[in-house]
């Protein structure tokens, strides 16, 4: 009977959240166990490489590091010009995000649920909420944090939808989950929308939770059945949410104010 | 044998988040649920009902569920295991393991039962898988819990 209030009180009102939220720093050092295998390989590829490994990668390294840097130059001319274009049309600047660096430390062990859990939490100033990329593409939002990790929802949940727009002519429309680690669904998009097999999505920044124009998904097929009233369009997630283990946390302040 | 209980599951937590490819994702064993079915059948003086439902609850916490999700669950089946305890105790091994299948499949029907309720439920019967690897689990779980009673002398 406990059981079952408990279970009620929890799913109809917030009122055990706070104790939640106590409670969940009990479950940190499972998670933490699980990671050590992983630190340790981590920690032997680190420091038992060999000298001419080093000095090899060091060097791709440089090479990679030279040609960014060349390419940041046209960069920076590229966004002092966007700058004045969108001064020009009376259009507030974009900011550049701040992103914090974390890493992975536990998946959701239940299947029906797509969370991961990362490493830095309330203490390093991760809010609930905030978007989450990888070196791809963007990858979910914090829906909970304790003062050491943060659980993050990622966007092919079944409960997750994301506002998005194709880079090809700024067509808008929701991508949401199901459930699938490889698959997102477009929500509503009609016979006659100009959408194609390989279009690249990005997020619009609508509903103002995420930052404008981070990649979400590639369109992967088109279906039109002439029976439904909407076409069935399945994408790829840009982000390799099965692999990445370095993410990016994104402090967005002024990304939802920028006028189209 | 009460820190031999501890230990146990903290060891079945430990593996409950042990992370998984998304492949494999439902071939995870419900290692808890099978220690709670060990240890009410075989200590019942020592593991009670409240206990397994704390154990529950741990794992709710664990698992970020809804408090209360698995505790129910467990609560559930430590129940049957307590009833039918004296019974099973004495079936050999493979009996007890088709048992244990039934066992972790009634969890997992519950629990599949409960998501119903708040959301999108699983359609096909995927969610009877770890019932059957734990059932193939229970002879070397029995074994291996049965070595480390023995070898700290601990009575059942």
């Amino acid at each position: 009977m406990l059981a079952l209030a408990l279970l009620l009180m929890n799913r109809y009102t917030p009122w055990l959240d706070p104790l939640r939220s106590k409670l969940d720093i009990l479950t940190i050092p499972f998670y933490w166990v699980t990671d050590i295998p992983h630190r340790v390989s981590n920690w032997f590829d680190t420091n038992w490489v060999s000298r001419d490994d080093l000095l090899e990668e060091n060097q791709q390294l440089r090479n990679k590091v030279r040609i960014q840097e060349s390419r940041l130059q046209q960069m920076a001319s590229l966004v002092a010009e966007n700058l004045r274009l969108r001064q020009l049309m009376n259009s507030s600047e974009i900011v550049q995000d701040r992103v914090l660096v974390a890493e992975l430390i536990g998946v959701s062990p239940d299947p029906l649920v797509h969370k991961v859990i990362v490493n830095k939490g309330s203490n390093d100033g991760v809010y609930v909420g905030q978007p989450l990329l990888d070196a791809y593409g963007l990858m979910g939002q914090v829906v909970s944090i304790t003062p050491y990790t943060a659980q993050v929802l990622l966007i092919t949940d079944n409960a997750h939808a994301i506002p998005v727009q194709v880079t090809r002519n700024n067509v808008r429309t929701v991508a949401e989950g199901i459930g699938d680690l490889y698959q997102l669904r477009l929500r509503y998009v009609s016979s006659t929308m100009d959408i194609k097999p390989g279009d690249i999505l990005v997020s619009s920044g609508l509903g103002g939770r995420f930052p404008v124009g981070y990649p979400v998904a590639q369109i992967e097929s088109i279906t039109f059945d002439p029976g439904e009233p909407f076409a069935t369009v399945v994408a790829r997630p840009a982000a390799h949410l099965d692999r990445s283990r370095h993410v990016l946390l994104v402090f967005s302040e002024q990304s939802d104010s920028v006028v189209r | 044998m009460r820190a031999l209980i501890a230990w146990s599951f903290m060891l079945a937590f430990v593996l409950m988040v042990v992370p998984m490819s998304f492949q494999w994702r439902w071939c995870r064993p419900e290692f808890v649920v099978l220690l709670v079915i060990y240890w009410s059948l075989f200590s019942p003086q020592y593991f009670g009902l409240s206990m397994a439902w704390c154990v529950g609850l741990f794992q709710d916490l664990l698992e970020s569920t809804l408090l209360g999700f698995n505790a129910l669950g467990i609560l559930l089946i430590a129940y049957i295991c307590h009833l039918v305890s004296q019974r099973m105790r004495h079936y050999v091994l493979w009996h007890q393991a088709l048992w244990i299948f039934i066992l972790v499949g009634v969890f997992q029907l519950f629990s599949n039962w409960l998501t119903g309720f708040m959301g999108p439920m699983l359609n096909s019967p995927a969610f009877l898988l770890p019932a059957l690897i734990s059932s193939f689990l229970w002879p070397l779980l029995v074994v291996v819990m049965r070595y480390l009673q023995l070898k700290f002398r601990l009575h059942q």
